[in-house]
């Protein structure tokens, strides 16, 4: 029977630094520490999402994918700079780089805009991963398509997309309309973009398109609509997520409900809207930004290892 | 029709592709941040043996291929078709064809027994034991006592296959092959 941990003493040596050091960076900028509940009634109704459900004698629960909606109920209630190190789970994503349970920091900052927030991530991720001999590279989503593919994302049709994705010989199977025009455009930026991030340093992509906005703001830019979102990477693998937050209330109800429809349209089970979310939201989010690290890629980045399993102490095959 | 879908992929699971078997040698699961998960799979081809990378919308179906490897022992080669017996007292036999044989064929005089992969219940692909036994036919005559100098020279077995041996071989001596490599392992003592 293997019932040794899929992690060596040194990764777990590693991790409990790693956990310190977030610690005492959060500390030395006066963000507190909560907790929040990691089985809940509602959950996220993000489309690109599933939830793992737990089924209770007289109800059924979701477990958190993040713990976005009950740390905003905190910020609106005045809670100040919060973070959280918590286990997150989301259904199905399992392979070298996800594990189905997995560790995530977020973290918020009142009154802070996601430029700010970068700058910050940035400091943090050279804290956590040292040694790093390039500096961040700042890259807009549209300029990653244009510089790869000379395709403008914000114009461009669904049929050029699959001839591009053709081009460069990625074989979807199953058909081209298996994908509208988002999934191409997440076919392209993982397939073809992301491998050519360097791996000398951390590489911030921001200003998504608005349809892959989630709870972030949305503004204009350049005659465009873009999502004010970063993502950072260092080389293919993204490490972090980060929002301008959207704090108007009605926006956010109407985004849930957009999202929900979907899923159902899809055929998808999983959590009711979370209710309790929306209505703090209509109380006042304070302007804030917002950012979610998986922390276990973090340490895998640290230590230069390739599978998530050599750094989770029992990783999913063998909990 | 059996199917899989994309989050049962593992390494080892066979799919139709294109109307042809394939063997998962390697599952990713790729996500951006927010947005459509796929399946990058590295397959190969049990027809051509041929490895290629194919991506899945995450959660769609792909149709089950009917593969299955069993423990053969070869009887004898008509000329035209390898025939095989399965080892597990039924007596069933299967005749393969010489597109299924590949490098095996060379390895094998009779008695071994070997993997057989069947499609659709008809071989697609023979795998011979690792090692094998065989006798040499035709090499040049022995150098006695040199077994230092780590020289090579090509002999033929009595499959017909031809592999290098240490200088000091004989005709008729038999020498262990690993048949995975195609490479001399050991010389056989005369019992």
């Amino acid at each position: 029977m293997e019932w040794q941990p899929s992690a060596g003493l040194e990764a777990l040596q590693a991790r409990a630094g790693l956990l310190r050091q977030v610690r005492e960076f959060m500390q030395v900028r006066g963000i507190m520490e909560v907790e929040t509940p990691a089985l809940s009634r509602a959950g996220t109704t993000d489309p690109a999402i599933d939830s793992l459900s737990v089924a209770l004698p007289r109800e059924l629960r979701y477990l958190h994918t993040s713990p976005e909606y009950p740390m905003k109920r905190l910020l609106a209630n005045g809670s100040g700079d919060i973070y959280q190190i918590c286990k997150v789970w989301r259904l199905d994503e399992s392979g070298s780089r996800h594990n189905p349970e997995f560790t995530l920091l977020e973290y918020y900052r009142v009154g802070h805009d996601y430029r700010q927030l970068m700058q910050e991530v940035g400091a943090l991720l050279a804290l956590l991963i040292p040694g790093l001999p390039a500096a961040p590279v700042f890259r807009e989503y549209r300029h990653c398509f244009l510089d790869t593919f000379g395709l403008d994302p914000f114009n461009t049709r669904p049929e050029t997309l699959a001839a591009c994705a053709a081009a460069h010989g990625l074989e979807l199977q199953g058909g081209q309309d298996k994908l509208d025009l988002q999934g191409w455009l997440d076919l392209l930026f993982s397939h073809v973009i992301e491998p050519g991030f360097p791996d000398t340093g951390l590489t911030f992509v921001y200003h998504y398109p608005a349809a892959q906005s989630a709870l972030a703001c949305v503004s204009e830019h350049e005659g465009y609509a873009v999502a004010c979102r970063f993502e950072v990477y260092l080389g293919p693998l993204e490490l972090g997520n980060g929002y301008q937050e959207l704090s108007d209330g009605a926006a956010n109800t109407r985004k849930l409900t957009r999202d929900a429809r979907q899923r159902s349209r899809e055929g998808r089970s999983g959590p009711v809207i979370d209710r309790r979310f929306l209505a703090a939201m209509q109380s006042g989010l304070p302007h804030c930004a917002g950012v979610a690290i998986g922390l276990d890629r973090v340490l895998l980045c640290r230590l230069g290892e390739k599978r998530l399993e050599q750094v989770i102490s029992f990783a999913w095959e063998l909990a | 029709m059996a199917t899989y879908n994309t989050s049962e992929f593992r390494s080892g699971l066979k799919l139709m592709i294109d109307g042809d078997p394939y063997v998962i040698v390697e599952n990713e699961f790729v996500k951006p941040g927010k947005g459509q998960a796929f399946n990058r799979v590295r397959v190969r081809n049990l027809k051509t043996g041929r490895v290629v990378e194919k991506t899945w919308k995450s959660g769609d179906s792909v149709e089950a291929a009917d593969v299955v490897d069993r423990e053969m022992e070869f009887l004898y080669n008509d000329g035209e078709f390898w025939h095989f017996m399965v080892t597990d007292g039924s007596f069933e036999q299967f005749a393969a064809a010489e597109s299924a044989m590949n490098d095996a064929a060379k390895w094998l005089k009779g008695n071994e027994v070997c993997t057989v992969t069947l499609w659709n219940d008809a071989p697609l692909n023979v795998t011979p034991p690792n090692f094998v036994e065989l006798q040499i036919v035709e090499t040049d005559p022995g150098v006695k006592g040199d077994t230092a100098s780590g020289g090579s020279k090509p002999a033929r077995l009595e499959t017909g296959a031809v592999i290098k041996v240490p200088l000091y071989m004989d005709q008729d001596e038999v020498v262990k092959i690993d048949t995975r490599s195609g490479e001399y392992v050991s010389r056989v003592k005369e019992s």
